[in-house]
């Protein structure tokens, strides 16, 4: 056996630096702070990789499959004998690779933000939030039992809200950190009413019993039927609506959007790599519960993340800032693993769909985390986040030209980048499921590459702009990760993938069916060519073809108006149909029961004050009659 | 039984007494007399336990006894009175009861 006990250094090194640069920051210059973070967070990629590469290659597999190993573990709360909560490192393929994926995006953010940041106010606040944000997402990953999940959960939601209000006197950006703590805090609630099911259900936390194939978990509750579904069914949906409102599925992806008002570095680690995946992590971690004992709950997620994809993908041809593209786009490829999730089996090839959707994420974290990063660069050299107000600019930027180029073509499955291998991937587990959704898989890649470049033309081609100073490429600094990532958005695709992460731990080879990889990557280059006709030379076409469209463009553009739905849903009826009634109730029953109580209190002695006059002898009358009263009436009960 | 003496005589004395203390103190407006018509009402209630413990058990001397407390208790209490009474005319040049009305509502 190895000893894995170092891996819980790849966890507590953030958390080493948050409070050193967060507490002790401002001892030091601010760049100081930079260094540490960026340092920090070099040491745990690091020991991540030997992780990595003790987990895959050294460790012994157990019968061909790669084992859960407990790193390190602690009991934090103890309830009874049996049921208590740990707080520890698990190592699985999964958490393995999401260790690989966090360490190394937060560690090319961090060295990035060092460039991108300079010269703000907060600097030191923003490395000390970041390396919060990295321990909890490390947490997260790592955890043994559910409940360990949930408390990291939390943790990077916290981050995540400190992070995108970090330019707190910004209205808009106050507005959106509150906004995307809510919707995911009342996804949460479902979460924790999941939890709760579960472990009432199964009688532990544990992520090793809970996805044992043959534990209690699998058809335990299956016989308690509410509102025709069970109750590890019910549990699941509510576990998932917990992971839909973290990865900003329909219909809680409003907050995704508005999120972007946080510092691009900020976006692309968290908006878009790390923190939006947790909820396709989530499902991924209980996905023998989902598979065996909760097969609707499956159906959901598949419909939840098909109907996310295609829904973020049309809005996102619709929209003009290029962080709010982004936005969408991250939400429609999180659709795609959630759908691949979805139409997932179990063991072997039948878990093809689980292996593509952890593909998907782990390529998708360097291209998205790269079109970011460019996005960065190029809104740091033009001081404005609106499409329109670029063009031209690759004779600039050459270097986030090309490696945007780069993002973009992998992002739209062009071989042989990194996104055509796993949204090969996904396609085909789809076209295993059902014609239908392979189609709509095809539909979502076509809208994907047209979106993208239209955002790459748009940006780099077209007519040159007007700028107040001419734009200059972006620092060392921060074109280094642009490079690094750029290299992984190329290259992660050619890693065999599936003699890695499978959904029972079994390696299978994969290939590259011709059936779904000739469609695949002909919408994806129709889809780019389309956008190159439009958007590359200044045409009318894309007016022409959105009035044409009339009412749909502008329901898209408008992102279907989900944002006005919710507003009427609180102002309109929770604010006027609940929280007027309960107010009222406060104000008058609540309140008016104590102030009556004083009121009558006080009538009562304005009445009766006049007895303390002060008088002595008043006082001895009164008390005289009394006695004397009270003495006749004695002696006339007694003689009676 | 006192020689002679009956005792509603005594008791008659006692009452008269107790009364007269109670209408001065009620009535008078000065410190000093409403002091002493507390002390009226002190006497009357002595000469009754010396009557009754005569009348009840003449060899026993616990009546006496009491009366002789009750004297020596009101002895201290008259001083103490004064000695307020005393602080109160310091303060007022007043004694009279009516003025003392400070600790009224």
């Amino acid at each position: 056996m190895i000893d894995f006990t170092y891996t819980v250094w790849i966890v507590l090194i953030p958390l080493i630096i948050f409070v050193l640069v967060g507490f002790f920051g401002n001892k030091f210059k601010p760049l100081v702070s930079g260094v540490i973070g960026t340092s920090g967070l070099f040491v745990s990629m690091a020991l991540s990789y030997y992780t990595a590469y003790q987990y895959f290659f050294v460790l012994p597999k157990a019968g061909d499959v790669f084992a859960k190993v407990i790193g390190y573990n602690t009991v934090w709360l103890k309830l009874t004998d049996k049921l208590h909560i740990d707080l520890g490192v698990l190592l699985d393929p999964i958490s393995v690779m999401m260790l690989i994926v966090i360490t190394t995006v937060s560690f090319m953010v961090h060295l990035y933000s060092i460039g991108y940041m300079h010269g703000e106010k907060g600097y030191m606040r923003f490395f000390s939030f970041l390396s919060l944000f990295s321990f909890s997402m490390l947490g997260l990953v790592v955890a043994t039992n559910i409940f360990q999940m949930y408390i990291f959960w939390e943790l990077v939601g916290v981050s995540s809200f400190l992070l995108i209000g970090f330019y707190y006197e910004k209205d808009s950006a106050v507005a959106a950190s509150k906004k995307a703590f809510i919707v995911t805090r009342f996804a949460d609630l479902g979460f924790l009413v999941g939890i709760l099911i579960l472990s009432f259900t199964t009688g532990t936390f544990d992520f090793i019993t809970l996805t044992d194939p043959n534990g209690p978990a699998m058809l335990q509750g299956s016989g308690i039927m509410f509102l025709g579904l069970s109750t590890m069914t019910w549990s699941m949906i509510f576990i998932f609506m917990g992971g839909a409102g973290k990865s900003a599925m329909f219909p809680l992806h409003i907050w995704l959007p508005d999120a972007m008002e946080g510092p691009t570095p900020v976006s692309a680690l968290i908006h878009a790599a790390t923190m939006v995946v947790a909820g396709v992590y989530l499902v991924a971690r209980l996905f023998p519960i989902f598979h065996f004992s909760a097969p609707v709950a499956l159906d959901v997620v598949m419909y939840v993340g098909a109907f996310s994809s295609i829904f973020a993908a049309i809005i996102a041809c619709t929209q003009f800032d290029i962080k709010r593209v982004l936005a969408y786009s991250t939400m429609s490829q999180i659709g795609l693993m959630m759908f691949a999730l979805g139409v997932s089996g179990y063991g072997e090839e039948q878990g093809l769909g689980f292996m593509a959707s952890m593909f998907h994420l782990f390529t998708h974290a360097f291209f998205k985390a790269l079109l970011f990063l460019g996005a960065g660069a190029i809104i740091h050299a033009v001081h404005s986040n609106v499409m329109n107000e670029m063009g031209g600019l690759r004779k600039h930027l050459p270097i986030t030209h090309l490696t945007f180029l780069i993002a973009c073509l992998s992002i739209a499955g062009i071989p042989p980048l990194a996104g055509f291998f796993s949204k090969d991937e996904i396609l085909a587990a789809g076209h295993e499921k059902s014609m239908i959704l392979f189609i709509l898989g095809l539909t979502i890649s076509g809208l994907t590459a047209f979106y993208m470049f239209r955002l790459y033309f748009s940006i780099f081609w077209g007519k040159e702009q007007h700028y107040h100073h001419t734009p200059h490429e972006a620092p060392k600094v921060m074109t280094i990760p642009l490079m690094l990532l750029a290299l992984g958005a190329i290259f992660a695709g050619f890693l065999p993938f599936a003699s890695f992460v499978t959904s029972d731990g079994k390696p299978f080879a994969t290939h590259i069916e011709p059936f779904v990889a000739i469609p695949a990557v002909l919408v994806g280059v129709i889809g780019a060519l389309l956008a190159m006709v439009f958007y590359k030379k200044e045409t009318n076409i894309p007016e022409r073809i959105s009035a044409s469209l009339g009412g749909f463009y502008h329901a898209a553009f408008r992102k279907f108006y989900i944002d006005e739905v919710y507003l009427f849903i609180t102002k309109k009826i929770i604010f006027n149909y609940v929280s007027q009634p309960i107010a009222w109730f406060d104000r008058h029953i609540v309140d008016g029961s104590m102030n009556g109580i004083s009121y009558v209190t006080n009538g009562v002695s304005t009445k009766i004050k006049g007895f303390q006059s002060g008088q002595l002898q008043q006082y001895a009358w009164v008390f005289i009659t009394g006695a004397v009263a009270l003495t006749l009436a004695f002696i006339y009960l007694w003689t009676n | 039984m006192f020689d002679g003496v009956p005792l509603s005589w005594f008791l008659i004395v006692a009452t008269i007494m107790f009364f007269v203390g109670i209408y001065g103190f009620l009535v008078r407006k000065n410190l000093i007399t409403m002091l002493m018509s507390l002390e009226l009402i002190l006497n009357s209630v002595n000469i009754n336990f010396v009557a009754f413990n005569k009348l009840l058990y003449p060899n026993h001397l616990e009546g006496m006894f009491f009366s002789i407390f009750i004297i020596a208790v009101a002895a201290s209490e008259a001083s103490v009175a004064i000695a307020i009474i005393i602080n109160i005319y310091r303060r007022l040049v007043n004694i009279d009861v009516e003025k003392m009305e400070e600790m009224k509502y």
